[in-house]
């Protein structure tokens, strides 16, 4: 008796966790599925091509018009001044906590890190509202503080914490070992660093950087904020410009439901989907290639 | 005093010491894992020093190239002489130091870099630029290791690919490059086969007669092949030192006749 009861409740649990871990593929596949269901209507009355190079995104005129471009090249330029920002500042942290921090002040600078990276977006949001835009405004005398550089700053302080933990664990990945053998031929601290540790953990160090660049791309509060919204071909970082997630932020809540408009929109979200897509993988082939290199991993 | 009979000074004039340790104390914060130690390490010669795990052994071997000072709360006390000059004097370069006495680890460990610039690592932070002759000096050192009949055709590839016992003869290529005047070996062969432990220990053999060798090894057998001089250490301190036949045949302290038999350790 005991034997098919045993049975029956190991099947059971068997049942429910594959349920459980075969949903999330469900998930995924149910947001892929409606993505595209819903975005490619539009491509029959644009076509791809006129989609992503158009220059005049005005999709509530008469007849409308539905070029993205303006959309990714602000993504673009924003992403890339966020990059400026959070790449020395990440790496250059995780440097100075993995090789010159005390092992005192590590502890506490990585705790402060981690409590950063924990900061909702929309708390750096406000603070660039309430003081970097009015400052900026003052300072360069500008119309509006609202801009690509406001939001590429706040949007760069606030991947830093993200960039600075991934690089400090690519870094203490490096075995001491490597070190080590640098030392004993006769190395300084500043060769062994540049010619060993950066080497060794550089394709950890690249996929962070790519990691945190997927995760600019896709944060939306920040740039909802502080960018300043207008949909026109960006030309320099003081004015106003709206990047792709603020486009679907703004916009989704005043669409027709159904309408070439809402369409579009979910026609972005696929291209954002598929930047974002595509940015992990190489970032995980790229660490996975890092993992090989250092013997971690087979 | 206790040189004259710990020490070995009196089979040998002054001139073929090659490194003297003076009343060396060692702690890793409060242990205190090195306790008044007073050798000679005699030139071109093979000095085995043999203990117990935990003794210090390792911890000896590094505070000769200044290997120590990579360590947080380390503190030392006493006087090292590398050819008559003291070399824990903060007026000595340790990357000098450490150009000078060489080491290759317990564990092989290669840089993830190609074979080539493993070998070339040591020339080119020192300094040199010259490529004709950095390769030279690559070839040579892998000739000298006894690896460049299984290397020199892919010495592009990563050292990382080779064999555990060909990454260490790699590791003393690596070492041989910069070419140093003391080698010290921390259980070369630990982690090695019997065929790859008899090819280092010729090795070892072998460069004697251009360098001056410390050897940390737990295998008694292999003390009594390569070494000519023993040093027995047990718990930090330096129990016993004389020539390797001796120490074996007839060791002065009992607790070295201990070890040596295996009654314990
Ligand atoms: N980094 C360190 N911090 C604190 N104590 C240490 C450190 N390294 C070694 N010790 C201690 O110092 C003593 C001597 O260690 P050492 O590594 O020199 O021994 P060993 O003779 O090489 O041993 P084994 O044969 O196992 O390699 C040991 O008691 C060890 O626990
Ligand atoms: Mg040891």
């Amino acid at each position: 008796m005991k034997f098919p009861m045993k049975g029956f409740k190991e099947k059971l649990y068997i049942n429910i966790f594959s349920i459980l871990a075969f949903s999330s593929l469900f998930f995924l596949g149910g947001i892929v599925f409606v993505l595209f269901k819903e975005g490619l209507p539009i491509f029959k009355k644009v076509n791809f091509f006129e989609f992503v190079s158009g220059r005049f995104w005005y999709p509530t005129y008469d007849p409308p018009e539905f070029g993205i471009l303006p959309l990714l090249l602000a993504s673009f330029q924003v992403t890339l001044g966020a990059m400026f920002v959070c790449v020395p500042l990440g790496i250059g942290s995780a440097l100075y906590l993995n090789e010159i921090a005390s092992f005192k002040q590590r502890k506490i600078m990585k705790s402060l890190v981690e409590i950063l990276a924990m900061i909702p977006s929309i708390i750096y949001g406000f603070f660039g509202i309430a003081i970097l835009v009015p400052f900026l405004q003052n300072l360069l005398n500008l119309p509006t503080g609202l801009c690509a550089f406001s939001a590429s700053l706040v949007l760069g302080i606030m991947a830093t914490p993200t960039a600075c933990s991934i690089a400090e664990d690519a870094l203490s990945y490096v075995p001491r070992s490597f070190k080590e053998a640098s030392f004993a031929l006769g190395a300084n601290r500043w060769q062994t660093l540049v010619k060993v540790v950066i080497p060794a953990a550089g394709s950890g160090i690249s996929s962070a950087v790519i990691l945190g660049m997927s995760r600019i791309v896709g944060e939306t509060m920040v740039v909802l904020m502080l960018a300043g919204g207008a949909a026109v071909i960006p030309k320099s970082f003081f004015e106003p410009v709206r990047p792709i997630t603020a486009a679907i932020a703004a916009e989704m809540g005043e669409v027709a439901l159904g309408s070439d408009h809402y369409h579009a929109l979910f026609a972005i979200a696929i291209i954002l989907f598929f930047i974002t897509f595509v940015f992990n993988v190489i970032a995980e082939s790229i660490s996975r290639k890092y993992r090989l290199k250092l013997g971690l991993a087979q | 005093m206790d040189m004259e009979t710990k020490g070995i000074c009196k089979v040998s004039s002054f001139n073929s010491i090659k490194i003297r340790v003076e009343e060396v104390n060692f702690f890793y914060g409060k242990k205190h894992a090195l306790k008044d130690i007073n050798l000679n390490i005699l030139k071109n010669q093979v000095t085995a020093i043999i203990g117990p795990s935990g003794c210090g052994k390792t911890t000896f071997i590094r505070i000769l190239n200044r290997m120590h000072e990579l360590i947080p709360d380390a503190l030392l006390t006493g006087r090292i002489f590398l050819d008559g000059q003291d070399i824990l004097s903060s007026c000595i370069d340790p990357t000098e130091v450490r150009r000078r006495v060489g080491m290759v680890f317990q564990k092989p460990n290669p840089f993830p870099k190609s074979i080539f610039e493993n070998v070339s690592y040591g020339l080119k932070v020192n300094g040199i630029r010259d490529k004709n002759f950095i390769e030279d000096k690559v070839v040579e050192a892998l000739k000298k290791s006894a690896l460049w009949d299984e290397v020199k055709d892919r010495l592009d590839d990563n050292a990382l690919k080779l064999s555990g016992g060909q990454q260490q003869r790699l590791c003393i290529a690596r070492c041989l490059a910069v070419k140093p005047e003391v080698i010290l070996f921390d259980e070369p062969c630990a982690s090695l086969d019997p065929i790859s432990t008899a090819k280092i220990e010729e090795l070892i053999v072998e460069l004697k007669k251009n360098y001056t060798i410390i050897i940390v090894t737990h295998n008694m057998q292999q003390a009594a092949r390569v070494s000519d001089y023993t040093a027995f250490f047990l718990l930090g301190e330096l129990i016993e030192v004389g020539r390797t036949g001796d120490i074996f045949k007839s060791p002065q302290d009992k607790r070295t006749e201990d070890y040596i038999t295996g009654r314990f350790g």
